[in-house]
C-alpha cells in the first residue's frame, strides 16, 4: 500500500506491505537508522521515537497507522554536529556505554521533559495536581520504558536531571502567579 | 516482518468498521492503540486477515465527567486517564490502578477499549470496569446494545462481543462524596504484568463499612468481585481485624491461577497480603486528607 510519511518535518511517499512496523518503516525504507530495534515487542524502548510530540515505541505500531502524523526520530533533534542540551549532557555524564539504548533514551527524555513541563504526574508524583520537580526517582520513573543492558543509569539520570536544571534556569518559572 | 500478513482498513464511520467486520466474518481485528495486539500477532498467538483501524472514526475519544456518570471514549488512552484532574477527583481509584498499566511510551499508545477487548486476565482496566459496575456500550451491524463490564468479560482473554461488534464507550456510575477506595498490586517489576492485584471500594455507614466492593485480578482467570470478602467489611468498623478477615476471606474465595511466575498458592496468599495493605492504606489516605 501508499504511505506518505512525515519525518522530521520531511514528508516522503512510500510503497509498504501493511504488516510494517513504523519502526522497520523508518530502519529499513528511510535508511534513519539512529531508532533503533531491541525487543521489538515494546519492553526495551531503543525504538523510542515522537509522535505528535509524544513518546511511543516505534516497534508496536503500524506504519500505516500513522499518515496524518507528525514522527520526530532522533536524526530530527539535533544535527551531529551540534548536539543539543541533552545529547551533550549525555556525552558530559557518560549516560552510554555501548550507546545501542543511547537513541531510545534521548528520545524518551526528549518526551518526558516536555511531559514534566505539562504537568503531567507520574507514578511516584506526591502531589497530582501541583508543579512537577524532577528528582532522582521521578526522573527514574519516567524513564521506567527505557532498558540499558549495560547500566549506565546513573549517568543517564544525571544527564536528564542536569538538562532539566538547566532549562529551569534558562526560563524561570513565574513564581509570582 | 515478524507479524503475519493481513490487509489493513482505515474505516471514517463506526458503519462502515461494523460492515467490514461482519463481511470478515469474525477473521478481522479492530485495532486501536495496537500495545497489546501486536506483539500478540508477532507472536503469532493472532493472526487476523483484516486490521480494521479506528483512528479516523469520530467520537471515540474524550473524557466526560458528569453528574450521573462518567462516560470514557474507547480510544481514550492510558495518558489522558492520568493526566485528568476531573477524573482524579470524581474516581481516584482509576487513575491509581492505570499508574500500574506498563510504562510511559506504551500508556501514551495504550486505549482503555483495547483493554477491555484484549481481556488480559492482568489488566487494570477491566478489574476497576468489574468492581465499579461499568457499563460498556458497544455498536455492532445490526445496532448497538450496552454490556455490564462482568458480563462482557468471559475468560482469559475472552469476551462475549460478537464478531461485528466494536466498544465505543465505557460509564462508569458517579460516587457518593467520601466513597473510600483501594488499589494495591504486585508485579516482578513496576509496570510489568501484575502477579495479583486488589481493588476495593466503600462507603462510612456512621462508624460502620458499607456498600463494599473488592475485586482481584492477575491471580485468577477474569478480573472478578469477591463477595466473601465484601461481607467481612459490610456493618463492621473499618479496623485491622475487619482488614485481616476480609483479606482472609479473599484469599480462600479466590480460584488461583498457576504460571511459570507464580503458584496458586502463592497467588493465594498475595491477594490476602495486597488486600490487607490496600485496606489499610484507604484509611491512612483518610486521616491525611483530614489533617
Amino acid at each position: 500500500m501508499e504511505i506518505t510519511l512525515t519525518v522530521n518535518g520531511r514528508a516522503q511517499a512510500l510503497e509498504l506491505d501493511p504488516r510494517t512496523t513504523l519502526l522497520d518503516a523508518l530502519r529499513d525504507h528511510l535508511q534513519l537508522t539512529g531508532t533503533k530495534k531491541g525487543c521489538d515487542h515494546g519492553q526495551c524502548g531503543a525504538c523510542t521515537i515522537l509522535l505528535n510530540g509524544r513518546r511511543i515505541n516505534a516497534c508496536l505500531t503500524l506504519a500505516a497507522m500513522h499518515e496524518a502524523d507528525e514522527i520526530a526520530t532522533i536524526e530530527g533533534l539535533a544535527p551531529p554536529d551540534d548536539p543539543g542540551a541533552l545529547q551533550a549532557a549525555f556525552l558530559h555524564h557518560d549516560g552510554f556505554q555501548c550507546g545501542y539504548c543511547t537513541p531510545g533514551q534521548i528520545v524518551s527524555a526528549t518526551g518526558m521533559l516536555e511531559e514534566a513541563r505539562a504537568g503531567w504526574p507520574s507514578h511516584v508524583s506526591p502531589n497530582l495536581e501541583a508543579e512537577v520537580a524532577l528528582d532522582r526517582s521521578e526522573v527514574a520513573e519516567r524513564m521506567s520504558g527505557n532498558l540499558c543492558r549495560c547500566a549506565a543509569y546513573t549517568g543517564i539520570v544525571e544527564a536528564i536531571l542536569e538538562t532539566a536544571e538547566q532549562e529551569r534556569d534558562v526560563e524561570p518559572r513565574e513564581a509570582a502567579e | 516482518m515478524k507479524l503475519p500478513a493481513f490487509d489493513y482498513a482505515c474505516p471514517e464511520t463506526l458503519d462502515e468498521a461494523t460492515a467490514l467486520l461482519a463481511e470478515a466474518g469474525g477473521d478481522a481485528k479492530v485495532i486501536a492503540g495496537g500495545q497489546s495486539l501486536l506483539p500478540f500477532m508477532a507472536f503469532r498467538l493472532a493472526a487476523p486477515s483484516l486490521l480494521v483501524d479506528l483512528r479516523k472514526i469520530a467520537g471515540l475519544d474524550g473524557i466526560e465527567v458528569a453528574d450521573g456518570e462518567i462516560r470514557l471514549g474507547a480510544m481514550v488512552r492510558w495518558r489522558d486517564i492520568l493526566d485528568s484532574a476531573a477524573l482524579a477527583r470524581a474516581l481516584p481509584l482509576l487513575p491509581a490502578a492505570i499508574g500500574h498499566v506498563a510504562h510511559y511510551q506504551i500508556r501514551n499508545r495504550g486505549t482503555l477499549g483495547g483493554s477491555l477487548a484484549h481481556a488480559d486476565p492482568a489488566s487494570e482496566f477491566p478489574c476497576i470496569a468489574v468492581l465499579c459496575g461499568a457499563s460498556v456500550d458497544v455498536v455492532g451491524a445490526g445496532g448497538h446494545r450496552t454490556i455490564p463490564a462482568d458480563e462482557l468479560i468471559a475468560g482469559p482473554m475472552e469476551t462475549t462481543l460478537e464478531d461485528d461488534e466494536i466498544i465505543v464507550a465505557v460509564r462508569f456510575p458517579r460516587w457518593p462524596e467520601g466513597r473510600r477506595w483501594a488499589f494495591d498490586e504486585f508485579a516482578l517489576r513496576h509496570g510489568d504484568l501484575a502477579i495479583a492485584a486488589v481493588a476495593a471500594a466503600y462507603d462510612m455507614d456512621g462508624p460502620h463499612i458499607a456498600h463494599a466492593r473488592v475485586a482481584v485480578m492477575g491471580a485468577t482467570d477474569t478480573p472478578q468481585r469477591v463477595p466473601p470478602a465484601e461481607d467481612a467489611l459490610n456493618g463492621r468498623a473499618p479496623d485491622d481485624d475487619t482488614f485481616g478477615a476480609a483479606a482472609a476471606a479473599a484469599s480462600a474465595a479466590i480460584e488461583p491461577t498457576e504460571d511459570l511466575h507464580a503458584g496458586a498458592a502463592y497467588r493465594r496468599a498475595l491477594v490476602g497480603t495486597l488486600l490487607r495493605r490496600a485496606l489499610a492504606e484507604s484509611c491512612a489516605r483518610e486521616r491525611e486528607a483530614a489533617e
